[in-house]
């Protein structure tokens, strides 16, 4: 009963959260000076097409009313107009989100491949000179945000060995057999692997640049556990029994040192899905992040707040889903 | 004594040096730009555009690492571009720390419904992307310093509250605040005299990291134009700059970026060196 309590509890703090945000993204963008309105209009409108347009947008209404209305069409699933677009924001944020996926998932692969391994590694390999370069690798990765790797990347892979795509996410000139938004993924059900390689080597980069700094998180906190964990006295034993270091580590220590990295990656994870904006329209690529600055560049009111609140919205959901799996994972919780 | 602290003492020590040096080093040339600087920063002239640094062939006395397409000289435009970076950093920085570390610390010691309404904004706070919310406030204010300033105090007092509302409640039940308040101190004038002292160390770490997260920041916005005016030079704009004209002139985009790359790294290596100065099991 104890966890179906704190379940509950936890579903009431998301609820509040996400209202809060709602209510945070709505009144800050209404403090915005300037019309909207008058941008969207030809030069030679007259002030009854002004008028007529602010009605349609709900614009001459008072803000606290404009929230009930605003909130009302969220939640029935109506995020309203793009301005610039012209098209339901729902739509146009639904379009662009598989590919912010897609980036942030193969990051997130990436990372906890790079990461995982090199923490393995310097267990193997602790108190030598293996150890030492991970650690300082580690510490330079930690020390830079991922705009300032996806910038060297650019520099290193897109222009002194231009050997990877450093704009855009897929070669513009290919025909697209797709049906969906999610390229990367349908491209392996269809086996195109021509295209699932184009598609890969434009992601590479920016994947990688919002990897790195997370690798770096992974591997310190997982190896710091892992030595912890090889110090305890079961994992003595499995080694007098004679099993080898590799089996040692990966079979024995492993399983109970993951724990507390699991719960970090989620947190991070949420980190590297905001990356994806300044990283996005750094190799741009045609997600929601890139999206976002243009919609901001534009004053697409209507745009911004759907987007921010997609955001807001997948970033608790992270964090709610780490927990529950944390709960599901952790044997101690799972008993309570 | 040679054992593992001495070894980890020395290292973190050659950081600090290194980092500090570079930082200080930065911050003198920012001050005296006006008189060192080769170039006026601004001046543009088309027939010297995307001129090499000096030690390529077909360099232009002058100017030594090179012109932009407009001309303009890449070094002075670095050097009055290290003004804006340390401007952002350090007011943006302290900013942040004042009411960050407050929050914090008010949240923390004082608990009760303080710590509620703090501890439940954190929350709200955390579930906006960092970067779009910058450019969500930068949007609203329109673009300049000002607005880069507040934009990096409204997004980032979370990381000093968080991390001091922490330490303020490990602080607030030791024994000594208990004697403090058995002495007859209000629980305001503890909160003051004897948490702050204590939780000092773990703020200054946090606000020699945050003058560099201020600086990425800045440079952040101005790669996506929505810093200073356009004219002005600052790092972020000169990569922007450099990075559509990457193919043709490299060095446009390059020295401005191991400027922004050495001073962000020296920031947080000057905090990670301080972190363990101040650890009292390594000290």
């Amino acid at each position: 009963m104890q966890i179906f309590r704190t379940l509950l509890l936890r579903l009431a703090t998301t609820a509040v959260t996400l209202v809060g945000a709602a209510v945070i993204v709505f009144f800050v963008i209404r403090v915005v000076p300037g019309n909207p309105i008058a941008m969207m209009l030809p030069p030679g409108a007259t002030e009854d097409d002004i008028r007529r347009l602010t009605a349609l947008y709900g614009f001459d209404k008072s803000i606290p009313e404009q929230f009930v209305i605003w909130a009302g069409g969220v939640l029935s699933g109506d995020f309203g107009m793009s301005i610039t677009a012209r098209q339901p924001v729902l739509d146009l944020v639904l379009g662009r989100l598989p590919a912010t996926l897609e980036l942030s998932l193969m990051a997130l692969v990436i990372a906890v491949f790079i990461g995982g391994v090199s923490a393995l590694t310097g267990t193997r390999e602790r108190g030598t000179r293996i150890e030492a370069a991970i650690d300082v690798s580690n510490g330079m990765a930690l020390s830079v945000p991922d705009f300032l790797w996806g910038l060297i990347l650019v520099l290193v892979f897109g222009v002194a060995f231009p050997i990877f795509h450093i704009s855009g996410r897929i070669t513009p000139s290919l025909d697209l057999p797709f049906a969906t938004n999610f390229y990367l993924i349908e491209s392996v059900i269809r086996l195109r692997f021509d295209l699932w390689l184009d598609l890969v080597s434009h992601m590479l980069l920016p994947a990688l640049a919002l990897a790195i700094p997370l690798a770096a998180i992974i591997s310190q906190l997982l190896k710091q556990s892992l030595k912890e964990t090889m110090h305890l006295d079961y994992v003595t034993l499995s080694r007098t029994k004679g099993y080898g270091e590799t089996h040692v580590i990966t079979r024995e220590a492993l399983p109970n040192a993951i724990l507390p990295t699991l719960t970090l990656v989620g947190v991070q994870f949420t980190f590297l899905i905001g990356g994806t904006v300044i990283i996005e329209r750094l190799f741009s690529y045609e997600g929601l992040g890139n999206m976002a600055i243009d919609a901001v560049i534009n004053r697409d009111l209507p745009l911004i707040q759907g987007i921010v609140l997609l955001f807001a919205l997948i970033f608790t959901g992270v964090n709610l889903a780490v927990d529950l799996l944390y709960a599901v994972l952790n044997p101690r919780l799972r008993h309570a | 004594m040679l054992d593992g602290r001495s070894l980890i003492k020395r290292r973190a020590g050659a950081r600090l040096w290194l980092a500090g040096l570079w930082l200080g080093g930065l911050f003198a040339a920012a001050l005296a730009a006006p008189l060192i600087a080769p170039q006026d920063p601004l001046a543009q002239d088309l027939f010297l555009g995307r001129m090499p640094p000096f030690w390529m062939a077909g360099a232009e006395p002058g100017y030594y690492l090179g012109t932009d397409s407009l001309g303009r000289d890449v070094l002075s435009r670095i050097l009055y571009g290290a003004r804006i970076a340390f401007l952002v950093a350090i007011v943006a920085g302290s900013l942040t720390c004042l009411i960050g570390a407050g929050l914090g610390l008010a949240a923390g010691f004082l608990r009760g419904w303080v710590d509620l309404a703090v501890s439940r904004l954190i929350d709200i706070w955390m579930a906006f992307p960092p970067v779009l919310f910058a450019i969500l406030l930068i949007a609203v204010m329109g673009p300049g310093l000002f607005s880069i300033i507040l934009a990096i105090v409204v997004i980032d007092w979370t990381r000093f509250a968080r991390v001091v509302r922490a330490e303020a409640m490990a602080q607030g039940a030791m024994d000594y605040v208990a004697s403090a308040e058995v002495a007859g101190r209000s629980r305001l004038s503890t909160m003051i005299v004897e948490i702050l002292p204590n939780v000092l160390p773990t703020i200054v770490v946090l606000l020699t990291l945050e003058m560099g997260i201020a600086v990425i920041v800045e440079a952040i916005l101005s790669f996506v134009n929505l810093s200073v005016s356009t004219d002005d030079p600052t790092w972020g704009g000169m990569i922007a700059e450099g990075r559509t004209s990457i193919h043709q002139a490299w060095w446009v985009i390059v020295f401005p970026l191991i400027t922004l790359f050495l001073t962000v790294l020296s920031f947080s290596q000057l905090g990670e060196g301080l972190k363990d100065r101040f650890d009292p099991v390594l000290r």
